[in-house]
């Protein structure tokens, strides 16, 4: 097994997996809690990646940030590096692309608490932000898990995008399953079978996690 | 001029809902008003404005010094800002904390010691000491609604709102939990608005009442006045009570007890109450009325009466009484016409015991 790609893919996932964390809360609670009507259109946004082909998100941020975009050479001028073909770039892409299955539990798990609890710890002269940590945080808890290890998950299997905006640079942004296709193509079917029986046993046992962590119920 | 909370706005709805309040009410020490109307009165989308849960579409909310809300200043001050206290209907206790956590949840700026004995003091005071450890799932109705009053008092708030506080208990724990609270928020020298539909919770926590239905008030006042005085028949017809009097026990034995009320005695059922004042309620339709010299009957209070004054409503007349103390009958048209009644006439008014309601006064 490619260890190195191991190594990518982790630093990847955990990556993607901390900033859906801290940018996918404030939205799922935005989501859950608003009663604009616009918010169906933000919804259906984030819920996109569900239904296209990552190759549809990876040839719009490949333009949005290639050299001949203005955003590209801004981001060039800023860091020294075009975002394309880095690792910055497959976080970008992998972030967007795993934006649904980690907002969508945890909207539905903070929908799912009584509003009524939100109201009473606000009249009790909580702020919002001390409300979301000491009442909406520990009831939808298992829910942002769910989340967060189902966007974890999938960014270890996600392919499409890794390899329309990473290419397939060694250490920098080949990744596990970029590694099994390496492998195919140069006919070593004992390698990529090696990498793969580890993805599917990977992918086996989160889900088997995931659905036990649904069925926790909170002493309530 | 003394602090009070002065309220007057309205709420539209896209549905084409329009929701109008208007009272106000003195803003320090004990003193409740009742917003009292059928459900869908918009009685607790009120509540709710008071709070800055809702946020009104025109006028004002001020509470001594302090602007609540001004519509048109575009000022509306969010509900941690305002220090109130709100009993929600099912209490929306915190599932995952402990009784004691629950009533301690605002108090986290306290110093720990001085946060204890608070909440010590509270348990004790509100009956519900030993149950610290408690979660609200484990915990009966009566006892949920007791931290739940707990827990909104706790940071001292400058007005308590509370929202149908006793409908989600049983009868008997209702009525026991009715007088105790009337006690509790005088102690508590808290200014009150209650929202509630039960007549008897009104008369018994209220000094001031607003009878409130399709999202306007209809009449407002002295609880007592309100309740036994309704202004038109639409009131009456939402109070439901038509007689409230001050009386007084003046004992009880066996389950019943003799109450004075004005210059005669009734026999009334008296489960948990002992001697000392009360209000006494009656329904118009528990009042039967009759002429001449009835043959031996169940009905317990046999009074002498002289009508006052016969208003026709519909199918029913309301007839006005003289009994010893103002007494309202409610009777089908034909039984008016049979018994002649005419105002002063005199008929006996029949009350069965059980049909006198008993409120603390």
């Amino acid at each position: 097994m490619d260890w190195t790609a191991a190594r990518v893919t982790l630093e990847l996932a955990g990556c993607t997996t901390l900033i859906l964390f801290v940018i996918g809360l404030p939205l799922a609670y935005w989501a859950a809690t608003t009663r604009r009507w616009w918010r169906v259109l933000v919804e259906a946004s984030i819920a996109l990646p569900i239904l296209l082909p990552p190759t549809v998100l990876g040839f719009y941020l490949l333009l949005a940030t290639g050299p001949h975009s203005p955003l590209g050479r801004s981001i060039e001028r800023l860091t020294g590096e075009l975002l394309p073909f880095s690792f910055g770039g497959i976080l970008v892409g992998s972030v967007l692309y795993n934006l649904p299955f980690a907002v969508r539990p945890f909207t539905s798990a903070i929908a799912g608490i009584d509003r009524k609890l939100i109201e009473a710890s606000w009249c009790l002269g909580i702020s919002r932000l001390g409300t979301f940590r000491r009442v909406i945080f520990p009831l939808a808890w298992h829910g942002i898990l769910t989340g967060l290890v189902l966007a974890f998950a999938h960014t270890v299997g996600e392919f499409g995008v890794v390899l329309m905006l990473g290419g397939d640079r060694p250490g920098i942004t080949r990744t596990l399953s970029v590694s099994i296709y390496d492998s195919v193509q140069s006919l070593d079917y004992a390698a990529a079978g090696r990498t793969s029986l580890v993805l599917v046993l990977f992918a086996f046992a989160v889900l088997s996690a995931t659905y036990a962590l649904q069925r926790r119920v909170l002493p309530v | 001029m003394n602090a009070e909370l002065v309220a007057d706005f309205e709420k539209r709805y896209a549905s084409g809902t329009i929701i109008r309040a208007a009272f106000s009410q003195p803003a320090e020490g004990f003193f409740s008003t009742v917003l009292f109307g059928p459900s869908g009165s918009g009685k607790t989308t009120v509540l709710r404005c008071l709070a800055g849960l809702e946020r009104p579409d025109r006028g004002s909310i001020r509470m001594a010094a302090q602007t609540w809300l001004d519509a048109d200043a575009g000022i509306h001050l969010r509900p941690q800002a305002r220090g109130i206290g709100f009993l929600f209907q099912d209490y929306a206790l915190f599932p995952h904390l402990t009784a004691e956590r629950n009533i301690s949840y605002s108090l986290g700026q306290i110093p720990r010691s001085e946060r204890r004995a608070r909440v010590k003091k509270l348990m004790e005071m509100l009956g519900i000491a030993g149950l610290e450890a408690r979660y609200p799932h484990q915990l009966s109705a009566g006892q949920q609604q007791r931290v739940a009053l707990a827990r909104a008092v706790a940071p001292q708030p400058r007005l308590l709102l509370l929202d149908e506080p006793l409908s989600a208990l049983d009868a008997p724990t209702r009525q026991q939990l009715r007088q105790d609270l009337r006690a509790t928020l005088a102690e508590l020298k808290t200014p009150v608005v209650v929202v509630t539909h039960d007549p008897l919770e009104a008369v018994s926590l209220a000094d001031q009442a607003v009878v409130m239905s399709d999202g306007q008030i209809r009449q407002k006042g002295p609880t007592h006045e309100v309740f036994s005085r309704p202004a038109d028949p639409s009131v009456a017809r939402i109070v439901g009570v038509e007689t409230i009097e001050p009386g007084k026990i003046l004992e009880v034995r066996d389950g019943l007890a003799r109450v004075q009320v004005g210059t005669v005695e009734l026999l009334t059922i008296a489960t948990t109450f002992s001697v000392g004042p009360v209000y006494i309620c009656i329904r118009g339709e528990e009042v039967t009325l009759e002429r001449g010299q009835p043959p031996h009957t169940s009905a317990r209070n046999r009074l002498a009466a002289r009508v006052i004054a016969l208003h026709p409503e519909g199918a029913t007349v309301r007839v006005n009484l003289d009994c010893g103390f103002p007494l309202t009958a409610l009777v089908t048209r034909p039984a008016a016409e049979q018994l002649n009644l005419a105002a002063g006439e005199m008929v006996i008014a029949l009350i069965k015991a059980p049909a006198i309601h008993l409120v603390p006064r």
